[in-house]
């Protein structure tokens, strides 16, 4: 193949039929108001974490809602529990305790 | 001649048996649950004559006269000790009485029935004794009269405030169950039925001005009536063993379980365990009093009265109900305010904190990406020597994270600083590293010291020798749990306050109504009340809320709780608004970025920090300009 110096990038197109969500659902039934998220991203901006890492609680939640939880857990493993998330959440979320309940939850052996 | 036993007293005295045991096993099991470590300290308070006079002191004046309660509620103080005292003293005189009256004081008999009498007679002396005429037995008898009546005005106390509890200055009080019903009533009704028995043959047994005179003479018209009499004091004995044998399963376990807890605390030790020790001593000697129900923010919100405190300790103590347990555990916003009314000291954060603790995390935090942070010290602002001032030793400006949501306090300090002409470095500018309270808090100590530690080693490397903090929670965390050794820590309101005695700012004084929020890391965990109602009463007028200092109202944004609900904190939020806005003040002023946060979004009026307003009215000297 001719080098172009591009490429196409490789698709991140997720197969939702093979995601396993038996966790997420736990998490949502624990905390409800996760479902309320609409990504706006006010929390990753606030970000302790976020200020040296790639942290962002939104990302935690939209990679476990798509099945990707060992990368939503790298993120997770780096939050510091500030709890500045909470303060600045347009849905008001209780961001922090679902931080929480995801390190009770999910288990990264299982990965 | 009187006999000297009758059956009825054995049921008191199987009562009493039981009750012995029980505590006496108790003890024991809370000893040896104790760290090796504390047992020893506690081994050493009891025979170290300091602590002993100590422990004496603490056991009359808590146990005994309940003096914390009388300076909260004077009826109920009395209400407590005239019931604990009189009883006391009943004991106490009852037993001399005995030992200088008793028929059995002549007589030659077994050691063990010796004992047992000896056990009973006290109790039911005027059933045994014979009405004696000289001068000590007419005194012993009106004392025991006297004390008689000291504890039935107290039960009347007692039921009033069973009925009508605002009568005696409470809101609500506890609610409780059948066991709970059983054995309070059968202790409302020991005095009055001991009274009745007593009175009904005082022209036997003797008596004085109470049983004799109101007793039998009034009430029962001088009429003795055997049977009558007889069944009375069985009904005596009976309701003193119903109430000892519910005793230890109710919340009057607090009367052993109070001493205990008197006597481990001044050996210095503290909650290890939340099931385990002395958390056990705690938690029995919670009389439900039910005094942390009403200051609690939490139970502003009807439902939610439920997780207070002492709905916290009942639930612990029975053992069962993990989920409740969770739940009240991880609700509360460890605001402090509970254990300030608390008459008995019961530091039931700590059994929370013990508890979260003992929950597991499967996912482990991993901070390794702090060791990259190398350059982190150096992003921030370096220190420019002030042309001015050369001398002044470096001072450290650590903002915090939560202060770098509220950037307005940063930008008033830092104004501060320069006016102050002061050669600070602000060391968390670009970011901050969080101080590790807040992960504490969740139960992850572990996990907290990795940030302590990182924090630590930036604070020390800079080599200043002062440390200024803007945010409360940092505040507390630095005290409590970081060694820095050599730096002197300050909360900025402590600092401004200094800068203002010592003439080194200055601010303008205008007519301006404030009112002053304490945030709860500040002031009821250190006491710092003084200082921020100084700064303001040199900037405007300072008017009162419904409620302050140590029992000022947390703001509702509390990290301390980790499963509330955005509603249930806007609801504590505007209750602690509407109280500090009672005698409607311009401004809220208050000195933690959460605080601050949290009002703002709900304050009808203007909320701000302290540095704020100093900032704002702030003498500008001219020659000091705003650097960078
Ligand atoms: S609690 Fe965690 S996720 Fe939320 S702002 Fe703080 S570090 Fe970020
Ligand atoms: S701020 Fe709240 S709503 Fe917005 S992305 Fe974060 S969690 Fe979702
Ligand atoms: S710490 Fe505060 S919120 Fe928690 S139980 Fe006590 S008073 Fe209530
Ligand atoms: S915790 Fe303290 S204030 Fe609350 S009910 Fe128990 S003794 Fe009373």
């Amino acid at each position: 193949m001719i080098d172009f110096g591009f490429s196409i990038s490789k698709s991140s197109h997720i197969q939702m039929d093979n995601v396993d969500l038996k966790l997420f659902n736990k998490l949502e039934a624990l905390n409800p108001d996760i479902s309320t998220c609409m990504a706006c991203g006010l929390c990753t901006a606030t970000c302790s974490a976020g200020n040296f890492t790639d942290a962002s609680f939104r990302k935690i939640i939209l990679m476990l809602q798509r099945g990707k939880d060992k990368e939503a857990l790298e993120k997770v493993k780096k939050c510091m529990m500030c709890g500045k998330c909470i303060l600045v959440c347009s849905r008001g979320i209780n961001t922090r305790n679902i931080l929480l309940s995801i390190t009770r939850i999910y288990n990264e052996e299982d990965k | 001649m009187r006999p000297t036993f009758d059956p009825f007293v054995i049921p008191f005295v199987a009562g009493m048996t039981f009750v012995l045991v029980y505590c006496i096993i108790g003890l024991i099991r809370i000893i040896f649950q104790l760290p090796k470590e504390d047992r020893r300290k506690f081994g050493r308070s009891l025979i170290n004559p300091k602590s002993a006079w100590k422990n004496f002191k603490d056991l009359c004046s808590d146990c005994l006269f309940h003096v914390k309660i009388w300076k909260r509620k004077p009826l109920l103080g009395y209400m407590h000790s005239s019931i604990a005292f009189g009883w006391f003293m009943i004991i106490v005189i009852g037993h001399f009485e005995t030992i200088a009256f008793s028929p059995l004081k002549d007589m030659q008999l077994p050691f063990f029935q010796k004992l047992t009498s000896n056990l009973y007679m006290p109790i039911f002396f005027r059933f045994f004794s014979e009405e004696a005429s000289t001068l000590s037995a007419h005194i012993y008898a009106f004392l025991m009269d006297f004390f008689l009546m000291v504890i039935i005005s107290g039960i009347v106390i007692a039921v009033v405030k069973k009925k009508k509890p605002r009568k005696v200055g409470l809101k609500r009080v506890t609610k409780f169950g059948f066991t709970e019903d059983m054995v309070r009533i059968s202790l409302w009704t020991i005095f009055p039925i001991r009274f009745l028995a007593e009175a009904s043959m005082a022209n036997i047994g003797g008596g004085s001005f109470l049983t004799k005179f109101i007793g039998f003479d009034l009430l029962f018209g001088g009429h003795y009536n055997e049977t009558l009499s007889y069944i009375l004091w069985w009904a005596y004995s009976i309701d003193l063993a119903i109430f000892m044998t519910l005793l230890p399963f109710s919340r009057y376990m607090h009367i052993p379980a109070e001493a205990l807890l008197i006597l481990l605390r001044n050996a210095g030790l503290k909650t290890t365990e939340p099931r385990k020790g002395y958390a056990v001593a705690e938690i029995y000697s919670c009389p439900s009093c039910g005094l942390c129900i009403d200051v609690c923010p939490m139970s502003e919100v009807k439902e939610n009265y439920r997780n207070t405190a002492v709905y916290f300790i009942r639930n612990i103590r029975r053992g069962r109900r993990r989920r409740d347990v969770k739940h009240k555990t991880e609700i509360c916003l460890m605001c402090g305010k509970c254990i300030e009314v608390c008459p008995l000291g019961i530091e039931s954060l700590d059994i929370k904190m013990a508890q979260r603790k003992k929950y597991y995390y499967k996912v482990k935090s991993n901070f390794s990406y702090l060791e990259r942070l190398q350059d982190y010290k150096t992003t921030g602002q370096q220190a420019q020597s002030s042309p001015l001032d050369a001398h002044n030793s470096k001072i450290l400006y650590f903002a915090g994270c939560m202060s770098h949501l509220t950037p307005k306090i940063t930008l008033a300090m830092t104004k501060i600083f320069e006016q102050a002409n002061e050669n600070y470095e602000f060391i968390d500018k670009d970011g901050s590293i969080c101080c590790g309270r807040p992960m504490m808090l969740t139960g992850k100590v572990d996990e907290a010291k990795a940030l302590i530690e990182k924090n630590t080693e930036m604070i020390k490397n800079s080599g200043a020798k002062r440390l200024i903090l803007s945010c409360p929670i940092c505040y507390r965390v630095f005290k409590e749990e970081y060694n820095l050794e050599g730096i002197e820590i300050l909360h900025h309101t402590q600092y401004i306050n200094e800068l203002i005695e010592n003439e080194k700012i200055s601010v303008d004084r205008s007519d301006k109504r404030y009112v002053y929020h304490d945030p709860c890391e500040l002031g009821r965990a250190f006491g710092v009340y003084e200082e921020p109602r100084n700064i303001i009463d040199n900037i405007g007028l300072l008017t009162q809320g419904k409620s302050d200092k140590d029992l000022a109202v947390c703001c509702g944004g509390s990290i301390g709780s980790l499963a509330m609900t955005k509603e249930e904190r806007d609801d504590i939020t505007k209750n602690s608004i509407k109280d500090l806005t009672l005698n409607h003040p311009e401004e809220i002023v208050t000195a933690c970025p959460l605080c601050l946060k949290t009002f703002a979004r709900l304050s009808p009026i203007k909320v701000k920090d302290i540095a704020e307003i100093v900032e704002e009215n702030l003498e500008i000297n001219e020659e000091l300009g705003i650097r960078n």
